[in-house]
């Protein structure tokens, strides 16, 4: 199998690394990279546990090429919290009880982190839509709802909430 | 109905406080260590060569493609494990399963060869490259059809097997039973399937083995909810070849949920310490999802005949269950040794039933083996579903009103402890009040005035109860074992010259917050702030023997132990505190975190400064420190209960089951953490709701697995999740330490019969009696269309 160079960056950071062509963006990740806090639950694009942002948008990176990163600007679970404070949404989680086994949570937020940032005030049918690609099987959701509306009212108590949330990005 | 230990500072955040968790911070920053997150200097990768066949002779195995991959290091068959008689290893219940097969496999998706290679793409490669030849065999998939005289014998491994029969169990007085089912006024009668599930926990099974040869020592990371347990299993079964248990380190590290899936030893387990112990570098394996979906052990599939026998005016006098049990090829069921059918007895339930006989048969088919929990203790979730339909059939037979005929039947509070009539010890329960709360909360009266008039305009709209009784915490020593290995638990904790302590459990938390819950309850005990508490658990090397965390036993096991360990520490502190301030012992009053001089309030020591002398200033003759172990021996299993009432509305024309409404009161008597029991209620009512509505792992007739990815097999995701109302009644357990039962599970096993209840009651006007679940919109548009519905 060929190598090829992807240079992207990933939580602020520039890098360049050797992947082989067929090498899952989620395997690039975790093991070229260390960086275990995305998780992968299915290797279908169904449970969401390997969620990232590309670009500011949230994709399953268990169902993209490292190559496809190309270019690209990737932030992960690892890339949230700035300077060790946690963003609203991993705020939220924490305060509404969001995780139990922790598993799903890094995808979990990601997802949600991308809807504050799209949406300003989602009811919660949007929350739940919106979270449907993430599966959940310790919770049953109601306390991840809370948590994102926690987040989202965090979001609009702070002044700058958009800066907390894009860094890394 | 409130709590009945005293209340310590929000700053101890003893038991009652919402503390947050401590183990968030490192999940919530992609900082958990997972199993698939271990990676060892050297570490080669595993996949697994599975069979596509259900029953089929293996014919060759021919590895030469795969060994001429570059990278592909070794390709490891059962004939390779026989010639250290690894190939089949014992079960849980004293039955045996293949780890590789050397001649024949017996189900789709089982192991047949496992490709060893320095990287996880070229182990698949590998996987992919191994040609095995198969000759296909008559497939058992019907478990009944497994019992008939003329069906294949599956097991002939077994010397003089006849049969697929694999072991019949019976409880309750046959006699007693038939003649009050002879005398009764009214008897229901319905076939009931409770089918195959899968826990589907987000994290797959995985782990790292790693032997280092000059020290003779395997260490395996893996995704274990018995550790302890596993070490011993695996000093027992690979004792010959040289594995010596003092040898052997398993650590369970972060888990992605377990729900009783992450008992049993699969063989990927045993092949990668096999293929470390061959090879000397550590080896991965991590399954894929539809390998977790397709070959680990399943819950239920239970085919059950019920008889519910009552008086005209609705006093329930006989419950009869004859049940066939389909265990797939091996009994590999996590039950107590015991009980081959678990803890089904139960399924008297909430009812002071005085006749009772239930008989289990178990039978090998073609399907993976197991019979493991789904987030419920030992087939109670089972026992559960049955009765609570059949209270409800009987309710709607007679004209009586479900939750009537409950609350007439109910153990009454005074009766507890209640001896039921099939062996069991009821602590305690207030079953009305449970039931009255979550009347009043969802407004019952008022949903059935609803339900008249909506049926007058043809909407179909139910009302469904589940009053469950669980039955959690094994177990007493005297009763329970798991491979002879009582079922006790443990807790030791060690407090520090400064005062702050480590506890460490024989227990395994999978997301249940024992990190927080443990560290409230030594701060409930000795006063030291649960922030000042560490608990750690899942390392054999350091943690005390326990039998590890299922079937809702922490609490009641562990939990206990921790009180006990702590109340040593505590009478030892007592004396130290006696001799700082040379006064008597009795001389001393205990409030959580200090001794105090009775009358006079300024004479006092705080834990930390006596934790501070245990080290550097404590009395002549007594042993320094101040740290004690306690291996827990409950005497009874906690009976945690509740009442559920569900709302739905069904859309005639798809069939499709709308949650409404799901209020859920529930009671697992004093509480540590109410946060945390609030989340367990929730995620076990969204494991009762996934059964009842869209799981199931089924096959065809050729043994093909119909429900092996999340394509087919359906999750539920937030939006079909309702939003759980959740209360509680408070009725401690009178011989827990701190009057606790155990909960994580109590809403899986009580929310599957309030959803099918609920869809029946709201078609039984059309002449519907039962529909097993999953209740999928086909089903129960099949129903609608055979009931005379139109569906426009």
């Amino acid at each position: 199998m060929s190598m090829k160079t992807v240079n992207f960056t990933i939580n602020g950071e520039a890098k360049s690394v050797q992947a082989e062509s067929r090498q899952l963006l989620v395997h690039c990740i975790r093991e070229t990279l260390g960086l275990t806090g995305t998780h992968v639950g299915c290797e279908t694009s169904h449970c969401g546990a390997c969620t990232i942002h590309l670009d500011g948008e949230p994709v399953k990176s268990c169902t993209m090429f490292a190559v496809q990163a190309e270019g690209k600007s990737l932030t992960t679970v690892e890339g949230l919290a700035i300077g060790g404070t946690l963003n609203p949404v991993q705020e939220g989680f924490w305060e509404e009880h969001g995780l139990q086994c922790g598993f799903c949570t890094p995808g979990m937020m990601m997802t949600a982190t991308a809807l504050l940032r799209t949406v300003n005030e989602p009811t919660e049918t949007e929350i739940r839509e919106a979270i449907s690609g993430n599966l959940c099987r310790c919770t049953g959701y109601v306390n991840i709802v809370k948590a994102i509306q926690y987040a989202q009212r965090k979001m609009h108590a702070t002044p700058a909430p958009e800066a907390v949330l894009q860094g890394g990005d | 109905m409130t709590q009945t230990i005293p209340m310590t500072a929000a700053a101890i955040g003893g038991m009652g406080h919402s503390m947050k968790r401590k183990e968030d911070p490192r999940f919530l920053q992609g900082k958990g260590n997972y199993v698939e997150d271990v990676n060892l200097p050297g570490m080669l990768w595993m996949d697994i060569v599975r069979s596509p066949y259900a029953h089929a002779k293996i014919v060759s195995i021919d590895a030469s493609k795969a060994l001429a991959i570059p990278g592909v290091l070794a390709v490891i068959t059962g004939k390779d494990l026989e010639a250290y008689n690894l190939h089949w290893m014992p079960t849980l219940m004293s039955d045996t399963q293949m780890v590789l097969p050397v001649d024949k496999v017996m189900y789709q998706a089982q192991e047949v060869a496992a490709v060893i290679a320095t990287d996880r793409y070229i182990a698949a490669d590998g996987a992919a490259a191994v040609d095995v030849e198969y000759e296909e065999l008559p497939v058992v998939v019907d478990p009944f059809k497994a019992l008939l005289p003329d069906a294949p014998v599956l097991r002939t491994d077994k010397p003089g097997k006849t049969d697929n029969h694999i072991f019949h169990w019976e409880v309750g007085d046959a006699a007693v039973t038939d003649k009050a089912f002879a005398e009764a006024d009214v008897v229901v009668k319905q076939d009931i399937y409770i089918p195959r599930i899968h826990v589907a926990s987000i994290e797959t099974c995985g782990c790292v083995a790693s032997f280092e040869k000059t020290e003779g020592k395997l260490t395996v990371w893996m995704t274990t909810q018995a550790p302890h347990a596993i070490r011993t299993v695996f000093a027992l079964v690979a004792g010959h070849v040289g594995l010596s248990e003092e040898k052997i380190r398993i650590i369970s590290p972060d888990i992605g949920g377990g729900f009783g899936g992450k008992v049993p030893v699969y063989p990927g387990y045993v092949i990668a310490v096999a293929a470390t112990v061959l090879i000397g570098k550590p080896v991965k394996w991590i399954e894929d999802r539809m390998e977790n979906l397709q070959a680990d052990s399943f819950a239920r599939d239970y085919h059950t005949t019920a008889e519910l026998a009552a008086t005209k005016d609705g006093k329930l006098t006989a419950l009869r269950f004859k049940t066939l049990a389909d265990h797939g090829y091996a009994d590999a069921a996590a039950n107590p040794s015991k009980f081959p059918a678990g803890l089904y007895h139960i399924c008297t339930g909430s009812y002071d039933l005085q006749a009772a006989h239930v008989e289990v048969d178990g039978a090998y088919t073609n399907k993976p083996p197991g019979g493991v929990a789904y987030r419920c203790s030992f087939r109670v979730t089972e026992a559960v579903h049955t009765i609570e339909r059949m209270v409800d059939i009987m309710a709607h037979q007679i004209g009586m009103d479900p939750a009537a005929l409950r609350m007439k039947n109910f153990i009454e509070k005074e009766q507890f402890p209640y001896k039921s009539v099939l062996g069991w010890e009821y602590d305690s329960g207030d079953y009305h009040a449970a039931l009255q709360k979550a009347m009043d909360i969802i407004g019952y009266d008022d949903l059935r005035r609803e339900q008249l008039e909506k049926r007058a305009r043809g909407e179909y709209m139910g009302i469904g109860i589940s009053s469950f009784t669980e039955i959690v915490g094994a177990g007493p020593s005297k009763d329970f074992d798991i491979l002879g290995i009582k079922m006790f638990d443990s807790a030791e904790i060690r407090v520090h010259p400064t005062g702050k302590a480590i506890a460490r459990f024989g227990t395994k938390s999978q997301g249940q917050g024992h990190e927080t819950t443990y560290a409230q309850i030594v701060a409930q005990e000795l006063g030291i702030p649960m922030a000042h508490v560490q608990v750690e658990e899942g390392d054999t090397d350091t943690a005390p023997y326990g039998l590890g965390t299922y079937a809702s036993r922490s609490t009641p096991t562990s939990g206990a132990a921790a009180a006990m360990a702590a109340r040593k520490i505590r009478d030892k502190a007592r004396k130290i505190a006696a001799y700082l301030m040379e006064v008597a012992e009795e001389d001393l009053e205990w409030e959580p975190g200090k001794f105090t001089v009775k009358g006079n309030p300024e004479a006092f020591k705080t834990i930390q400064e006596i934790a501070f002398a245990a080290y550097t200033n404590h009395p002549q003759g007594m042993e320094a420190g101040l740290e004690a172990t306690h291996y827990y021996d409950p005497p009874n299993l906690t009976y945690p209960f509740g009442s559920y009432i569900c709302v739905v509305d069904i859309d005639a024309g798809t069939g499709q089951v709308h949650v409404r409404r799901f209020v859920a009161v529930d009671d697992c008597g004093n509480i540590i953490n109410p946060m945390i029991v609030d989340g367990q209620i929730h995620g076990g009512l969204s494991m009762g709701l996934a059964p009842a509505l869209y799981e199931e792992i089924s096959y065809d007739e050729a043994g093909n697995c119909l429900g092996g990815s999340f394509i087919d097999y359906l999750v539920p995701t937030a939006v079909e999740t309702p939003n759980w109302e959740t209360d509680k009644t408070i009725t401690p357990s009178p011989h827990h330490p701190f009057g606790a039962k155990g909960v994580g599970e109590s809403a899986t096993v009580g929310a599957p019969p309030a959803i099918a209840n609920a869809v029946v009651d709201a078609l039984w006007h059309l002449g519907v009696r039962h529909i097993d679940i999953p209740m999928t919109p086909s089903k129960v548009w099949k129903v609608l269309r055979d009931h005379g519905v139109t569906g426009s």
